[in-house]
């Protein structure tokens, strides 16, 4: 990397706003929907009226934990609830409830792979707050002036997960952050969709010297809603970093917002407006206090996690590195997968036909794996009728097409539509004399040394069979025939 | 004056069961002496005749019924301004909850109406409970039902006048640093403030929450013990409130206290600037108790001292938090203004009064980068001292006693502009909330024959009962409590 940037070393740290996919909001018994009408997911506890008093949601704090014990964090025992003051009207309060000194869980890392390589990045902290409102301007609707509140997300469940400095190229922290992604989507601790919001990423980006301990001056950059944004943002502001420095400028400490129609990042709050958000405990919630049993009944629940799936992938099924990251991304497609290699004991076939043919019938069809009616155990029958070559691979994908629509069973829909396999060498070699008979010219060619002629037969005694012959059994049958 | 004026809640609720008076009788009496009386002493800020009055038809029907919910049932009350329900408005004494009413209830009111109490009205009050004498609402003053040129106390000074008046038998308050007491004592009641978490703060709008209490205010402590029966409990909406049985208080009301050790604090009886004639009726009040059997053991609450500096930290930090809700963009006072700043600036500075102002100043400064360890981290440090004083002093003794308020009302207008002299009212009140313990205030005399005094008594967490227990034995003794103010301007 160093030689990546002449001489200099980017030093990346992402911080993460995951919405927990729990009934109801953080402290209040409104739903944890998204798409209602503005403020109709609203109790006054969100509207933050005067008298009211947060209580905490138990389902929110067990898929936090259960984030944290994926992660292999630290976990507090006891851990508090802190008010953070700002002013704007998408915050009711005027304070957000969220942990400061004493995060429930600390330390920890996320298991990252890229380029067939698998690594750890540390984490500082994960901590749970509240989400605020949101606001709709105007500006952006009819061009008017008016801007207006809708608090429906206002008191959404919130984990923040905060990690150390320790990324040093954009690939790394868009890994970094598809991994965690993943994970967090693999626990059930949320959907994680970000175009609907539920899963933000803000980076601090400084540059140093290569070789060098002291960090330099950092920028923090938002508006990062995708993937992709996150990997060119963070490119471009360190390229920026190097170019201001290298031009014997120095860097502002700032908030810098990613436009990514310009491509570029833009000054929005220096460090002289940032925030005192006066801190201190949450006076209206005792301490969270997470027992052992509910630690224990948590880590129960983790199902075996992405990391572990593509190591068991590579090692013990011999997939390619790309092919055991693709699959063990999504925890429905990485156990529809692995139950059909446990029903059919073929992983690599398996591999290949969930990877192409099964992940192309969800995008096409919009559905979900576990919607499909096409199981794994209907997929394993299926890849045993190909494996043991009374189906053809083209036909194979028919008959699942097939499947998929009816639910049937691979066999049914093959004999169902005459698609098995002529593989009877009886019935192989009397079509295949026939084609050598009524092609005498060829055959000639052919025994002339016109070697690519061999496949033209083949061709024509497939065309005989309406492609249900095993071609490998054509051409033993051929060769037998030719004395080759 | 109406004869039922003078009774108990206790003594109402035995003449309805015995046919004698009727609900509506009751809160028609109520109701005229408001009339009568309320535009000299100005302790209501709404008052709800005709849903009273209906609702005392429907409890003497339900009664004639059988159906009755309990000894409560068809009583009026009295609500300071700062619980809240859909019933009415809720002011805080603030210009900025103008018109604001709450699509919620606070559970206390559920509580009350749930045991078929009658709200009679809300009583006026400091804006959000910040004063000791009821003069910082944005309505108007209130008068001392004694002495109608002086204060009632704050910041419960309207329930506290009303129940002093008789324009209600009874009411409820809210304690934050002395709120329900200090109120209770300058106007001749008795009123008391609750183990932190005994009674749920839903609805009740937030001043300092870990300071705040809700408590009953009556003309006799077995009053207060009815009430709190009623009011106390475990509330899911508030998790600060605390999940343990509620007593039955008033059966604890056995006159007794020869079992008691009462703890004086000698050393804050010499606090300067305490009025003589105050710690002389308070004495007094003491040796009563010794009188009818208790031992009096010196206690020492060494950090007492630091109380109030430690208080005025903490509460001035929680309530610039609490009340940044009231920013004009959701509900109650909005200044226009052409930014979003602006209308900010505006809504705040105009909707707020200049001792809510202060306050929010002070807190917020003392929350700020850089001064947070200076001011709130050593003011709540303090206050585990100051609990621990009162653990220790509560292991020679079961009730502390001292006086309520430094001294009697004073004239209304004349610490206005003195906030530190306003703020020393608290002196022997905030304690008992920095360490979150039960304390009652009952009326012990009369400076100059006049202004009423009250002895205060604190004890450990949750034991409400043995609290009860003194200032009813106390009030057996002696006849403070029936007094009434002539109300002569």
């Amino acid at each position: 990397m160093s030689q990546r940037y002449e001489g200099w070393e980017p030093v990346i740290g992402l911080e993460v706003h995951c919405q927990l996919r729990t009934e109801s909001k953080l402290f209040s018994s409104a739903p944890n929907h998204f798409g209602a009408e503005p403020n109709h997911h609203t109790t006054e506890v969100d509207l933050g009226m005067p008298g009211v008093l947060p209580v905490i949601n138990g389902h929110a704090v067990e898929l936090a934990l259960r984030v944290a014990l994926a992660l292999g964090c630290k976990v507090h025992p006891v851990s508090i609830f802190a008010r953070k003051h700002y002013f704007y009207p998408d915050l009711p309060k005027g304070y957000q409830i969220s942990q400061y000194e004493e995060p429930y869980s600390t330390e920890g890392a996320v298991p990252v792979e890229l380029d067939g390589e698998e690594f750890l990045v540390p984490l500082t902290r994960i901590h749970m707050e509240e989400d605020a409102g949101k606001l709709v301007h105007d500006s952006a609707i009819t061009g008017g002036a008016a801007s207006y509140v809708d608090l429906n997300r206002a008191g959404v469940p919130l984990i923040e997960i905060v990690s150390e400095p320790a990324m040093h190229t954009p690939e790394v922290a868009a890994a970094y952050l598809r991994s965690l992604h993943s994970i967090v989507r693999y626990v059930g601790a949320s959907d994680a969709d970000m175009e609907k919001g539920n899963f933000r990423c803000d980076a601090n980006v400084s540059v140093r010297h290569a070789g060098t301990e002291t960090l330099g001056t950092r920028t923090e950059l938002k508006n990062l809603n995708s993937f992709r944004f996150v990997e060119k943002a963070i490119a471009y502001e360190i390229e920026r970093h190097i170019d201001v420095i290298e031009g014997g400028g120095e860097i502002v400490q700032e908030t810098r917002l990613w436009d990514d129609k310009t491509g570029q990042s833009r000054s929005m709050r220096g460090k002289e407006n940032a925030h005192d958000y006066r801190y201190f405990p949450e006076p209206d919630l005792i301490p969270l206090r997470l027992g052992e049993d509910l630690i224990v009944s948590q880590r129960d629940k983790l199902p075996a996690l992405p990391h572990e799936r593509r190591k068991c992938y590579r090692e013990e099924w011999g997939l390619a590195v790309q092919d055991a990251t693709t699959l063990a991304e999504d925890r429905g497609i990485a156990e529809y997968f692995e139950a059909t290699v446990v029903e059919s004991e073929l992983p690599k076939l398996a591999a290949n036909w969930v990877k192409q043919t099964v992940l192309r019938t969800l995008t096409d069809t919009g559905s979900s794996i576990e919607e499909l009616k096409a199981t794994p155990r209907h997929l394993a029958a299926l890849l045993k009728l190909v494996d043991g070559g009374q189906l053809t691979v083209a036909n194979g994908r028919d008959v699942f097409a097939e499947m998929v629509e009816t639910g049937e069973d691979a066999a049914t829909i093959m004999q169902a539509k005459g698609l098995e396999s002529v593989s009877d060498t009886g019935e192989l070699e009397t079509m295949a004399r026939e084609v050598l008979d009524a092609n005498a010219d060829q055959l000639e060619k052919f025994r002339a040394g016109e070697e690519k002629i061999f496949n033209w037969f083949v061709g024509q005694i497939m065309k005989k069979t309406r492609g249900k012959a095993n071609p490998a059994a054509v051409q033993q049958v051929l060769k037998k025939l030719l004395a080759i | 004056m109406n004869e039922v004026l003078a009774l108990s809640l206790s003594e109402l609720s035995e003449r309805i069961d015995r046919g004698d008076l009727s609900s509506r009788d009751i809160v028609e009496a109520f109701l005229g002496r408001i009339d009568e009386v309320d535009d000299r002493v100005r302790a209501m800020v709404r008052t709800h005749r005709e849903p009273a009055l209906r609702e005392a038809s429907a409890a003497d029907d339900a009664r004639r019924k059988g159906n009755a919910k309990g000894p409560l049932h068809g009583l009026p009350i009295v609500l300071k301004d700062n619980l809240v329900s859909p019933d009415f408005e809720t002011h805080c004494g603030s210009r900025i909850l103008q018109g604001f009413r709450a699509p919620y209830e606070a559970t206390v009111v559920t509580k009350l109406k749930a045991a078929g109490m009658i709200v009679l009205g809300n009583t006026n009050m400091d804006e959000f409970a910040m004063g000791s004498s009821t003069e910082n609402s944005s309505l108007h003053p209130t008068s001392n039902p004694w002495d109608l040129g002086r204060v009632p106390g704050g910041s419960s000074g309207g329930s506290a006048a009303a129940v002093a008046a008789r324009e209600a038998p009874a009411a409820l308050g809210s304690d934050t640093g002395g709120s329900i007491r200090q109120p209770a004592s300058l106007c001749g009641i008795a009123g008391m403030k609750p183990t932190y978490g005994r009674v749920s703060r839903y609805g009740l709008v937030a001043f300092a929450s870990s300071l705040d209490q809700i408590g009953p205010m009556g003309n006799r402590v077995s009053d207060l013990a009815l009430l709190l029966e009623v009011i106390a409990g475990h509330d899911a909406k508030d998790s600060t409130s605390l999940e343990k049985e509620v007593p039955h208080y008033k059966g604890a009301l056995d006159g007794s206290v020869d079992d008691l050790r009462i703890g004086v604090p000698r050393k804050l009886f010499e606090t300067p600037g305490a009025d003589p004639r105050t710690l002389a009726l308070v004495r007094e009040a003491i040796e009563e108790l010794e009188r009818a059997g208790a031992k009096t053991v010196d206690v020492e609450l060494p950090h007492s001292a630091y109380g109030i500096a430690a208080y005025y930290l903490i509460c001035t930090a929680e309530a610039s938090s609490n009340l940044s809700r009231y920013d004009g963009v959701k509900f109650g006072y909005r200044a226009e203004a052409e930014t979003l700043d602006e209308m900010y600036r505006r809504t705040r500075s105009e909707g707020f009064g200049r001792e809510v102002k202060r306050r929010i100043l002070l807190g917020t400064y003392v929350l700020s980068a850089g001064y947070y360890d200076a001011y709130y981290r050593k003011a709540q440090r303090i206050r585990t001292l100051v609990r621990e004083d009162f653990r220790r002093a509560f292991e020679g003794c079961d009730v502390i006693a001292m006086p309520t308020a430094p001294g009697p009302a004073w004239p209304l207008g004349e610490r206005v502009e003195d906030p530190l002299q306003m703020y020393l009212q608290d002196t022997f009140t905030v304690t008992a909330n920095l360490a979150g313990l039960p304390a009652l205030s009952v009326p012990c005399g009369f400076v100059e024959d006049r202004w009423p005094a009250g002895l205060h008594l604190i004890t450990r967490p949750l034991d409400e009962s043995t609290l009860l227990r003194v200032g009813d034995a106390y009030e057996r003794r002696t006849e403070w409590h029936q007094r009434m103010p002539s109300l002569s301007a």
